[in-house]
């Protein structure tokens, strides 16, 4: 849908790259015309921000499943579609439906499965893919084994300049385990995996991606250990990005206790002393991406016992709210928690977008980052409620979203 | 033998329903002490009954249980239906193997089902963790862990505990708990509920517990639980009151974890020569089944007066005795046990 009529923003409060400043903004013809301190002009629609937020729409990198209602209440105006879906998103033509998916006022950006079926032993065409509108390409919720097959998928993806989102698990390690090798898991009888799977396969990638000069983006990072690692990357001068989801900076491996399923995440929650360290690398920029993960799962799913349930949550709606208790808890300002949901992944994904700048696409959200609420599994926009924050009281919600200058 | 000195429950325990307030027994984790040496006590009776010909009473007559057994057993499922049959009840056994279980229904749907039966109890054995405590969630009457996964096997905790109490009481050693006793477990700890629910169990009843294993076999962090690990048998063995011995579950066993069963056999196995090595009197356990020539050599199994592992089966029977007839007190109306509801959990 193309905007028809200019929309003047008046009185906000314009998150922006560095600060955050008292002012209007004004889009027309799909992009921001303008924006500080500035005027209507005839025709314009104007709206009142009352001393709002105006942030950039929220870019959400590395989703499972679209599912609009939950992107729109979460401030969501793009979403980077996982590979993983059935069938996988391994052939152009999917490539290019899922593109197309969520339009007008929803833009998708598919993930190009790696490899074919994402089992790790065939490149998938992802040139073109990337000619049919593939904006990354993703490992899945994979892990690839071998490291020939990994290089060589750095190496073209280099020379097609495009990201490559990696899993970060050393599958021979973690096999079938559904948590971390720690005291909850003893205590409960669950398979774990010690969380240095992690960093092993963090340091291969970082090794490989050395060697081919491409860009890799780690798309959730959930210990310590391995945050170090992408730290010494990044000090190296290497193309490596890191991206988590909240679970992880928010709750431990207790959350697991009493079997719950909803806190059945890949990779699997960790000890408490990493969700510290994940605090620390938001804090300093070693990492640089916040994302949902969205994935929501009905009770066929999620209503098993723990080792047999899907793994995953549904994270749109309570995205933005829990990277608001990263500000309120002084962990990051807003130019950076904003930086975190819209322009580092908008950069990752090479679109113009994610921030609030004169000719960039009008994706903007208007947020009331102190309006209390409380998130209910059983009343959520999204296909399934299956949020490891259920109950929990929150703040922060998106009062008006726009795509591209139209409001949704 | 008599109950040697058992107090008046009244005198001990809190009165009615309140000495064990819970509707279901889904894990030693969730009990206190006194509650476990309740169900101990409890269970003294039982073991009477058992050594008289005549071992029928009528408490549940009326009542019907129902074993829902989702992973093969012999030895649970038996000593759960006789302790039912016992006690006067109706009991049913549902293998998963003929149910339709196989045939996609979801455990939920199995779960309402058999709740639609109008159970008086459940048992349950199922293959993964927490199972059991989700069908709880779903159901209206008791439900007993007959062992989820590698998680807990709650009755088997406690009726070791009935069998150590019995043993070292005939020999005048042991007050009501079991203050002072180092008792080791040897094997699978990594894959074993009945060393997760034995280390609880015993090191609430204060008992020092040693787990043993080699490092594949052994869980994360088991010292958060309470025991003290250690690699070396031979070490663990020093100063052992007790040797509680498990197998290799390979069934659970994804990969490798051993070289051979000769091999952990060498390093594990409990010979004549090694249990020298605990102390002089040393009694022997094992939950079974046993893998003799593995974890344990016949000449220990079969050790009159040391070995108390057919011990073990026969308490078993008291111990699931007491277990249902507790928990069932609420539905049959038993005095003092009416104040609480007979669905949904209490605190």
């Amino acid at each position: 849908m193309k905007q028809a009529q200019a929309v003047f923003v008046e009185g906000g409060r314009l998150v922006l790259a560095d600060r955050v400043v008292d002012g209007a903004l004004r889009m027309a013809d799909g992009h921001i015309a303008a924006l500080g301190d500035i005027e209507p002009q005839d025709g314009d629609e104007v709206i009142p921000a009352q001393g709002r937020l105006v942030m950039p729409g929220l870019i959400d990198l590395g989703v499972f499943s679209i599912d609009k209602p939950a992107f729109h209440f979460g401030g969501i105006t793009r979403a980077g579609l996982m590979p993983d879906q059935d069938p996988p998103l391994d052939f152009p033509p999917r490539i290019r439906f899922a593109a197309q998916s969520g339009k007008p006022d929803l833009w998708v950006h598919p993930l190009a499965a790696a490899t074919v079926g994402l089992e790790g032993e065939r490149l998938a065409e992802v040139a073109l893919m990337r000619e049919a509108g593939a904006r990354a390409i993703a490992t899945g919720r994979r892990w690839i084994a071998d490291s020939g097959m990994m290089l060589r998928l750095l190496q073209y993806a280099a020379m097609l300049d495009l990201v490559v989102i990696a899993h970060a698990e050393d599958a021979a390690l973690s096999g079938p385990a559904v948590a971390t090798a720690g005291e909850m898991a003893t205590r409960m009888g669950l398979s774990g995996a010690p969380e240095q799977a992690e960093e092993l396969a963090v340091m291969r990638d970082i090794t490989l991606a050395g060697m081919t000069g491409g860009r890799l983006h780690f798309r959730q990072v959930t210990t310590r250990a391995a945050l170090d690692r992408v730290r010494e990357a990044k000090a190296r001068g290497l193309k490596v990005t890191a991206g988590i989801t909240p679970a992880h900076f928010i709750l431990s491996d207790l959350a697991t206790g009493d079997f719950r399923t909803f806190a059945r995440l890949s990779p699997p929650l960790r000890s408490e002393d990493n969700r510290q360290a994940v605090r620390e690398a938001i804090a300093d920029g070693t990492i640089d991406v916040i994302a949902s993960g969205h994935d929501p799962r009905g009770p066929e799913d999620k209503r098993l016992p723990f080792a047999d349930a899907a793994e995953g949550m549904a994270g749109a709606e309570t995205l933005l709210a829990m990277v608001l208790t990263l500000v309120r808890d002084g962990v990051v300002d807003l130019p950076r928690a904003s930086a975190l949901l819209a322009a580092n992944p908008a950069r990752i994904l090479g679109v113009n977008a994610g921030e609030l700048r004169a000719g960039a696409e009008a994706d903007i959200a208007l947020v009331d980052p102190d309006k209390p609420w409380i998130v209910d599994s059983r009343r959520m926009e999204a296909r399934a409620g299956n949020t490891p924050f259920d109950g929990q009281p929150t703040q922060g919600r998106v009062m008006a979203l726009f795509k591209g200058g139209v409001k949704v | 033998m008599a109950a040697t000195g058992t107090p008046s429950a009244a005198s001990r325990y809190p009165a009615g329903g309140l000495a064990f307030p819970h509707r279901d027994l889904l894990g030693i984790g969730r009990l206190e002490r006194h509650e476990i040496l309740y169900l101990l006590d409890e269970a003294e009776q039982w073991v009477e009954l058992n050594r008289r010909s005549a071992k029928r009473v009528d408490a549940l007559t009326g009542l019907t249980i129902i074993n829902a057994f989702f992973e093969n057993s012999t030895r649970t499922l038996l000593s759960f239906e006789i302790a039912g049959k016992r006690l006067g009840a109706d009991v049913v056994n549902m293998h998963a193997a003929t149910s339709s279980v196989k045939k996609g229904e979801t455990l939920i749907d199995t779960a309402i089902t058999l709740n639609a039966m109008r159970a008086d109890a459940i048992v349950i054995r199922h293959a993964s963790s927490g199972a059991v405590a989700l069908i709880a969630d779903k159901v209206d009457c008791p439900v007993l862990n007959a062992g989820d996964g590698s998680h807990e096997h709650p009755t088997q905790a406690l009726l070791d505990a009935l069998t150590l109490r019995h043993a070292l009481r005939a020999r005048g050693q042991a007050g009501d708990d079991f203050t002072g006793q180092t008792i080791v477990i040897c094997g699978d700890i990594l894959h074993s509920r009945v060393a997760r629910s034995n280390i609880l169990c015993l090191t609430a009843l204060g008992a020092n517990v040693r787990v043993c294993a080699p490092p594949a076999l052994l869980p994360a962090a088991v010292e958060a639980m309470g025991a003290t690990p250690f690699h070396s048998f031979d070490t663990a063995l020093a100063g052992a009151d007790v040797v509680m011995m498990l197998r290799l579950q390979t069934e659970r066993m994804a990969g490798q974890f051993i070289p051979s069963p000769r091999e952990y056999h060498h390093l594990y196995g409990l010979t004549l020569k090694r249990l020298k090595l605990a102390e002089p009197d040393a009694l022997v356990m094992h939950p079974g089944p046993m893998n003799r020539g593995v974890e344990i050599d016949s000449d220990v199994a079969d050790l009159l007066d040391r070995s108390i592992i057919t011990r073990q089966v026969e308490m078993g029977v008291a111990m699931r005795m007491a277990c249902l007839d507790v928990l069932t007190r609420r539905q049959r109306g038993v005095e003092g046990w009416n104040d609480l509801p007979t669905s949904g959990k209490w605190p």
